[in-house]
């Protein structure tokens, strides 16, 4: 693995968050024994794969110094997308195909008005944040979309299993395994990086950093869209307000995975375990019977204590 | 203020940096302290200014024993030091700038001013300087940020100054203007230690001169009793025969023409040709546009009009990606902010303009490009315990050598250098000279911009030099001299 690309990684950057996890899982199951089970840890795969697959295109947008915020919004707009065209007897694999294509176009708007706009990743996606989630209202009129078809496929994509996994976990790994060999393996990763630790170097070592941005922030929109197309099964219907704040749990994971915020810095692997403490806090918090509101105070405040140990270490 | 510091040992970890320096100031002077990167000067005046601790030695301040605990505790007897990247806010105005976390302020913790223009106003008057106090720092001039920094020390009573390559990024006509500072702190009892690369100005206008070599003072002298050479040989251990290598020309064909290149504002109708296996010096004052000429013909900056024409071919240079494919390789003069990407590894840096052949179908072999780093590293002589250790770590000559090589595995046609030995030591320079030498022998072409008119003089076959944005004239290897060089430069003939 190429870790010598995250630069001046710590101690802490390279294995912190792994640590941090496996002691999250030791002290869950010392409170309650039943969060080792087979049948929650499915459910925890599960419940995480969502918020894993947007993080995932979100670790290469923070790589290059960006960041996305509209990506819960492309989540439930692609989602609706998917819905309207299955209601009216489109084959629900096409739809989730053209949805997915939809998705990565939104993620392309993104990535021009970014690269060839000129205009601050952080404004851009705010502002499209807004327009895909109105659009999305528009779409739906403000009501969910249900009486999708009971095809066998679609339900299997948010509720099925495959060799005793749940789909959506199936769908993580994989996902996982094609984005850790495109960051560390090709040469779109080696430029990710690049961008993100220099950019003006990368401009005049000659790689094509507007084309190289378009084309991540449209990956970010194929993820969130995927994303969608699992949600949309799972709920069997498309939700006007999908989505909403699954920005910040993705960042949140990043984050907790040692990627800066600055860019340059960073691993995919990182990521994974981010989303599985996220993950791991909100199943275990819920089985120890945590109440929800205290549940986002210890989220809230993990994420601090995890920025705050990369800070001091590396 | 006088200070000595007698057997001053220092050490990061297992790395020893200074091993038993000796260095004394006295009132008044300006003592030169040279030495090759790495040779250990940073730290000596970082230890002297309290940012680190020795681990043995003493330091004796007029002849009492002192040790300062932290940067703050050195300030406050009289130590400052300007550092080669300017402590300057850009976006704040040059009176804001000169009294940052020491603003003077009334009971209520209100600004008060007045009093603070008058004080400044007392600082410029001694420096003989004159600054708008309202003017944003970042539109000053790296001349006048300098003189920013300078009053900043005078401001808190500084009795010893250091200054870190003060002169690397200033015009000849600001060089004058701290020179003439320079001596008028002196002749208040100001005591300036002056680290630079530059041995014209160090005979120019220092008194003693210490050299450094390996962490150990070689020796402290008089201006007066050395000479250039001398400071040379001790500075490196070794003699040098020559600075510039010897250079024999052998040019072919036209590589690279360039016809009526214009940017309004900038520069205008610059028209020049390069010939295969030629150097091509382009010369002129810091802000004559001799950069922009280079940004814009490698397609970083858009240009107005122009024709470009390589081997013949006419082709039209938007963006780097099309110098690039038409074989330009351009290695800028700040190679922290544009050469590099400092996180990576050395291998990683020279693999970037060369992904393509290193990952033909997109999957980077990292073996190959391994290889190919490790035969650079070795051809350029570059210091490095391996291919990956990152680039942020290596002192700058080697940084500069790893920016050539990531552009010769381009083979380009043309190599564009922009201050190719800026800020980096006696040694390295020589070092990337033969590999001019070396790459103009294989029918590569070089345009190199400097500042250095030894520079320019001692390795060009053909020396542009170029004025307010339009070339004032062009100067054969024969006839050449600095002083026509600077005539040109300054808008004579």
């Amino acid at each position: 693995m190429k870790l010598e690309a995250t630069g001046k990684s710590g101690i802490w950057q390279k294995f912190g968050p792994l640590l941090a996890l496996i002691l999250l899982f030791i002290v869950i199951t010392v409170l309650n024994p039943s969060f080792m089970e087979p049948n929650n840890i499915l459910n925890l795969l599960r419940q995480t794969s969502i918020n894993a697959l947007i993080a995932f295109g979100m670790t290469f947008i923070i790589l290059t110094g960006g960041i996305d915020l509209s990506v819960g919004s492309i989540l439930a707009l692609s989602s609706a997308l998917m819905a309207g065209m299955m209601v009216s007897g489109l084959d629900p694999i096409l739809a989730i195909l053209v949805g997915v294509l939809l998705g990565t176009l939104m993620g392309v708007i993104n990535g021009i008005l970014v690269s060839k706009g000129k205009m601050a990743p952080f404004i851009v996606t705010l502002a499209t944040m807004t327009i895909f989630r109105g659009l999305t209202l528009v779409y739906t009129d403000g009501k969910p979309i249900t009486g999708i078809g009971d095809s066998e496929l679609f339900q299997m994509l948010g509720r099925g299993y495959f060799l005793g996994l749940p789909v959506p976990a199936v769908v993580m790994i994989i996902a996982f395994f094609i984005l850790w060999f495109l960051l560390h393996k090709t040469s779109f990763g080696r430029k990710t990086y690049a961008i993100g630790g220099n950019e003006k170097a990368s401009r005049i070592s000659g790689i094509k950093v507007d084309r190289v941005k378009v084309a991540i922030y449209g990956l970010a929109g194929t993820m969130a869209a995927i994303a969608g197309a699992i949600l949309t099964s799972r709920l069997n219907s498309a939700q006007p307000t999908a989505g909403q704040s699954y920005e910040m749990d993705a960042i949140a994971a990043v984050v907790l995975g040692g990627t800066s915020l600055s860019g340059g810095k960073g691993r995919l692997f990182g990521t994974l375990v981010g989303v599985l403490i996220i993950g791991t806090l909100n199943n275990g918090m819920n089985l120890l019977g945590v109440s929800s509101f205290y549940q986002q105070v210890v989220k809230g405040a993990v994420i601090l204590v995890a920025v705050l140990l990369d800070r001091k270490k590396s | 203020m006088q200070i000595e510091m007698k057997n001053i040992y220092k050490a990061f970890g297992q790395n020893k940096v200074l091993e038993g320096v000796q260095f004394s100031l006295e009132a008044g002077e300006v003592h030169a302290l040279m030495g090759e990167n790495g040779a250990g000067k940073s730290t000596l005046m970082n230890i002297l200014t309290g940012l680190h601790k020795h681990d043995q030695g003493t330091i004796e301040i007029n002849g009492k024993e002192t040790s300062f605990k932290d940067s703050k505790e050195a300030e406050e007897a009289g130590m400052a030091f300007i550092r080669q990247e300017l402590n300057i806010w850009p976006e704040m105005t040059v009176l804001e700038n000169l009294f940052i976390g020491r603003e003077m302020v009334n009971a209520f913790g209100v600004l008060r001013n007045k009093q603070m223009k008058a004080r400044a106003n007392e600082i410029f008057k001694m420096l003989n300087i004159s600054l708008p106090f309202d003017k944003e720092a970042g539109l000053c001039s790296v001349g006048e940020q300098q003189m920013i920094e300078i009053a900043k020390a005078l401001m808190t009573d500084a009795e010893v100054i250091i200054m870190d390559e003060p002169t690397a990024a200033l015009t000849d006509r600001e060089i004058e203007k701290l020179f003439e500072v320079m001596k008028g702190l002196t002749k208040k009892g100001v005591s300036l230690v002056y680290i630079s690369h530059r041995m014209e100005e160090i005979f120019a206008i220092c008194d003693r001169i210490t050299v450094m070599r390996d962490g150990k003072t070689v020796d402290t002298k008089r201006i007066k009793d050395t000479t250039f050479d001398e400071v040379v040989q001790k500075m490196v251990g070794r003699e040098l025969e020559d600075r510039f290598p010897h250079r024999e020309a052998h040019l072919g064909e036209v590589v690279l023409d360039v016809k009526g290149l214009t940017k309004k504002g900038l520069f205008e109708d610059i028209h020049f040709a390069v010939r295969k296996g030629e150097i091509v010096g382009v010369a002129g004052l810091m802000g004559a546009g001799r950069t922009e000429i280079m940004r814009a013909l490698f397609g970083v900056d858009q240009i107005d009009s122009g024709e470009i024409t390589v081997e013949g071919k006419k082709v039209s240079i938007r963006k780097p990606t099309d110098a690039v494919r038409y074989g330009l390789a351009f290695i800028t003069e700040n190679r922290k902010e544009e050469g590099l990407i400092l996180d990576f590894s050395v291998r990683e840096n020279i693999g970037l303009p060369n992904l393509k052949s290193f990952a033909p179908s997109g999957l980077v072999k990292t073996e190959d490009e391994k290889k190919f780093a490790e035969m650079m590293i070795k051809r350029l002589h570059v210091k490095t315990s391996s291919t990956e250790t990152i680039i942020g770590n290596l002192s700058g000559g080697n940084q500069q050598k790893v920016v050539i090589a990531k552009w010769i595995g381009t083979s380009p046609k043309v190599l564009i250098m922009d201050e190719p030995t800026r800020g980096i030591d006696v040694g390295a320079k020589r070092e990337i000279y033969e590999l001019m030498n070396e790459l103009t022998e294989r029918g590569i072409a070089i345009i190199m911009v400097s500042s250095e008119l030894p520079e320019i003089v001692g390795m060009s076959d053909r020396i542009l030099v170029v004025h307010e944005g339009k070339i004032a004239g062009e100067l054969k290897k024969q006839e050449v001299t600095q002083e026509k060089i600077m005539a040109l430069a300054t808008g004579g003939n």
